[in-house]
């Protein structure tokens, strides 16, 4: 879970220089359309995203957005839960709900052969424009995530996150998180109200990448999107997120063998001023794997760890920045210690020159790997379009790194990153429980 | 919903998943020619190119991993793997992985039952850089005993992190060792606690000069690459090493099983799981044998595509299980198990949901399956061949597994052939003949409550042990 969370951080994090050939433009009922022609392979991926995430929830009880984005194929008009997956069984495609704190959507692949590409997309056009979400579905629906969120609730890494996100976001939309409790309250109604307020079509990101095209793109971007509701989803902005006014300290006991342990704020948005010099800091910091400071410390000096790492998670308003850590619970006090003087260390003095251009090197010579293939350019494309980047910020991405000063991270850390007033949640930290 | 099962059916993500790939991926489209050259130290070159972007991906395998270990050294293959990083004559600790992330690159290893693979993904002309290093640390890895008394604790923790806290670790780690008495396949790849703490920087040593070198190993590079400039690069690199005489590997084979097995494991969870494991063949002679790629459709027919037989019975219709799964894998250097498993519904017991498993079986086995079932299972293989050449480390992926397995690349186009070519009769005959109660296993994850005090929305501070 981790694991997944650093690679989202890592694949929608930099990018650029390459000259992807992007065509963008708009439909009839202003969604925004981004075509990336492939030829190569016989397949296409297409990405559809909302402001539909788990912060757009409002008053209703959380856990809405996730059950809407999953339950989309539970029931269409004319359509059954299991004609759905039949059908798309028959076609070979791989569909999938997408869903986080700011977006929800769909993925697509399919073979472009004529017959699967038809049947695929119409299916997920039918799913878009005309949800059922029947009761008998989402009682059981309700009932499996009740029971998976029960599960995860005993798990020393799920509660770790639920008490770092409420500690950094309180009673923000980013601090929100499902449990039982509020999953029993949802409602058909819910999820209807909230699919008619966030699926419509001017606020949809439409982003399709391979075996297609222009004529072919425009009429599949009408047929996904046609039939939506219209207009743009209001609210269209979330409220900010504060900056801590304190640090806090949450130990929570649990009898697992490692401590889990986080420690952060909030941290940045995208399109944010100091995203570049936050983004090359932290690679330095804790983000470039086996070379960051944090793995030096925590992992090759001292043996406390088998992953170590930070990140900034920029979204819509200021997403979380963290220090993240297992180790064994006798082991939490130090390697917390290390965690802590780490970075009080690197605010002080910043980056050397030579970590700088290492860090340069690797994110711009690596440049290509974030770009080599239709899966990553769908991502990437739809992250940028999604969170309204302009196009230029995919070729001047590179420029930007290289122009990334020593003090330019020094300042920015320390504008941003406040180590007094931090975060820290440690669960099974302590000696044994027994 | 994430299926609690994922953690239980593939202990090794990563494998599993490109074991999958080997079996579904090729054949319809023209294929990339792949080219393979032999150096005169024993050692395989196998380059695809694969021109869509100017990059290149790098492993190095192996042929040595869990399989070959003994009581006592347990996870010696992964600890080496750990300790791989950790500098050679020329090039010191920590520098491999700095020299290729200025490069722009990643980098990884990872260690199976069957394999240990080095990899590197980067700019397809900073090649020469990673061949150069890998040559090097093939022979020249100092194995410094002050680095392994820091990297073995690296290593325990990551066995809590796996293992010990996972509840499906425990569970499946319980599993394969019970399912298997005699074949070191029952040995887990990450070693048992007890051997990690005792293992010394002498069984490392003793391993690696055991295993590392040129003809026991594979390269196999997938990229923006012409096969003869690799082919130059990788002799000039490898060619000057030496081979050894390699120790000859026992089969090992598991004796019979003559009874049903059952096993129970306590662990901190909500709710039960129940995994059930037959002994099951594993492919050797592709063009002649049926069985395992009937086995492979079975399980698809069961679980491999949305609305299949177990989800649609289990989960939607009688709603006794809140997940399923089921899997199989035949191809490795040792014997296979045919999975299936779940998670029961609230108010349901595992009893329950192993009842309905069992009928699931007995209908297949007694009615056999329908003809649009058999055509789904085979529309995800024919699409997953085209998806899987988006991805160079797929590509890479089954060309490095089946070489591992022995059963050579060359036949990833016959492997895809031949699951085409299975029938229903076949599908009900492995499913009447194979999966009985002489070749099964069955775990139970008996969950424990969390001790008070450990709440998930519990106070913010102050509660202490």
């Amino acid at each position: 879970m981790r694991l997944l969370i650093i690679l989202c951080a890592i694949l929608f994090a930099p990018l650029a220089q390459a000259k992807l050939p992007i065509q963008q433009w708009q439909t009839a009922g202003g969604s925004r359309v981004y075509l990336i022609e492939n030829h190569g392979l016989p397949m296409l991926d297409v990405s559809i995203q909302f402001r539909a995430g788990h912060a757009w929830e409002g008053a209703r009880p959380a856990g809405t957005a996730s059950l809407t984005s999953h339950l989309f194929a539970a029931g269409s008009k004319g359509m059954s839960e299991q004609q759905i997956s039949d059908r798309l069984a028959d076609t070979g495609a791989q569909m999938a709900p997408t869903v986080d704190d700011d977006m929800a959507g769909f993925s697509l692949r399919t073979l472009s052969s004529a017959a699967e590409l038809e049947s695929s997309t119409s299916l997920l056009a039918t799913l878009l424009s005309s949800p059922q979400f029947p009761d008998a579905i989402l009682e059981r629906e309700k009932a499996r995530t009740i029971s998976g969120l029960k599960e995860a609730e005993t798990k020393p890494e799920t509660l770790v996150d639920r008490a770092f996100s409420t500690a950094v976001f309180g009673q923000h939309p980013y601090g929100r998180d499902a449990d039982p409790e509020s999953v029993a309250r949802i409602t058909r109604d819910d999820l209807m109200s909230f699919y008619r307020e966030r699926y419509r079509a001017g606020g949809a990101v439409v982003v399709m990448v391979g075996d297609i095209d222009r004529a072919g793109a425009e009429a599949l971007a009408e047929r996904l999107t046609g039939s939506l509701p219209a207009g743009e989803p209001q609210p269209w902005t979330l409220p900010p997120v504060a900056a801590l006014a304190a640090a806090s300290d949450a130990r929570i006991a649990h009898p697992a063998t490692q401590a889990h342990i986080q420690v952060g704020q909030p941290g940045m948005k995208r399109g944010d001023p100091d995203y570049f010099p936050l983004f090359v800091g932290n690679y330095i910091l804790g983000g470039g794997g086996f070379v960051s400071r944090m793995t030096d410390e925590v992992r090759q000096k001292r043996g406390l760890a088998y992953s170590v790492y930070s990140y900034f998670i920029p979204r819509l308003e200021n997403g979380p920045f963290m220090i993240g850590l297992q180790t064994k619970r006798e082991s939490a006090g130090e390697a917390l210690s290390v965690v802590r003087e780490t970075l009080s260390r690197f605010m002080a003095e910043g980056p050397t020159a030579a970590e700088l251009k290492a860090a340069k090197s690797n994110l711009i010579d690596g440049f290509p790997l974030r770009i080599e293939n239709n899966r990553k350019i769908l991502d990437y494309v739809a992250m940028v379009a999604s969170y309204d980047l302009p196009l230029s910020y995919i070729d001047e991405f590179t420029a930007a790194v290289d122009a990334v000063t020593i003090d330019q991270i020094r300042d920015a850390f320390k504008r941003r990153i406040d180590p007094a007033h931090m975060a820290t949640v440690v669960v099974a930290g302590g000696d044994s429980p027994q | 919903m994430p299926s609690r099962m994922t953690h239980t059916l593939t202990r090794l993500p990563l494998v599993a998943i490109t074991l999958i790939a080997a079996l579904v991926a090729p054949a319809v489209q023209a294929e990339p020619e792949t080219r393979e050259t032999v150096l005169k130290n024993g050692m395989k070159v196998i380059v695809r190119p694969d021109n869509r972007a100017p990059v290149v991906l790098s492993q190095v395998w192996y042929r040595i991993g869990s399989v070959d270990e003994t009581n006592g050294i347990t996870g010696v293959s992964h600890v080496l793997e750990h300790m791989m990083f950790k500098g050679t004559k020329k090039v010191p600790s920590g520098e491999f992985s700095r020299r290729v992330a200025a490069a722009g690159g990643k980098e990884n290893a990872f260690t199976s039952r069957d394999h240990t693979v080095y990899h590197q993904q980067l700019a397809a002309r900073h090649l020469p850089l990673v061949l150069e290093l890998e040559a090097d640390r093939m022979r020249n890895l100092v194995l410094d005993e002050a680095e392994f008394k820091k990297e073995i604790q690296v290593v325990m923790e990551e066995r809590r992190w796996r293992v010990e806290d996972q509840p499906g670790s425990l569970v499946y780690e319980t599993l394969v060792g019970t399912a298997l008495q005699a074949h070191p396949y029952r040995i887990p790849v990450i070693g048992y606690m007890d051997d990690l703490k005792n293992l010394s920087i002498e069984d490392v040593r003793a391993w690696y000069k055991r295993w590392y070198a040129p003809n026991n190993a594979t390269l196999v590079v997938v990229g923006d690459v012409e096969p003869e400039a690799v082919f130059k690069l990788a002799e000039k690199f490898f060619g000057p090493h030496k081979p050894s005489v390699l120790t000859a590997r026992k089969p090992q084979n598991e004796p019979v099983q003559n009874g049903i097995r059952r096993v129970r494991v306590k662990a901190v969870a909500e709710e039960p799981t129940l995994t059930m494991a037959w002994r099951a063949p594993t492919l050797t002679d592709p063009e002649r044998e049926w069985v395992p790629y009937a086995l492979d459709v079975l399980s698809g027919v069961l679980h491999g595509y949305p609305g299949a037989r177990l989800h649609t019975r289990l989960v939607r219709e009688q709603r006794i299980a809140v997940d399923v799964d089921a899997g199989y894998d035949g191809i490795g250097r040792g014997p296979s198990l045919f999975l299936m498993g779940g998670s029961p519904a609230p108010g349901r017991t595992v009893e329950d949901l192993e009842s309905a498993l069992r009928e699931q079986i007995r209908l297949i086995a007694q009615e056999g399956i329908r003809p649009e079932e058999l055509t789904r299972a085979r529309s995800q293989v024919i699409a997953s061949q085209v998806f899987a050449r988006d991805s160079i480390g797929h590509q890479a992926g089954m060309i490095g597994n089946l070489e591992s397995a022995g059963l050579g690349y060359r036949n990833e186009a016959l492997l895809l052939q031949k699951m085409r070519e299975v029938t229903p009769e076949q599908v009900q005959q492995v499913a009447r003949e194979l999966l009985v109660d002489d070749a099964l296993t069955v775990a139970v994850l008996d969950p424990q409550p969390l001790p008070a005090g450990a709440r998930p929305k519990g106070p913010p501070s102050g509660v202490r042990h």
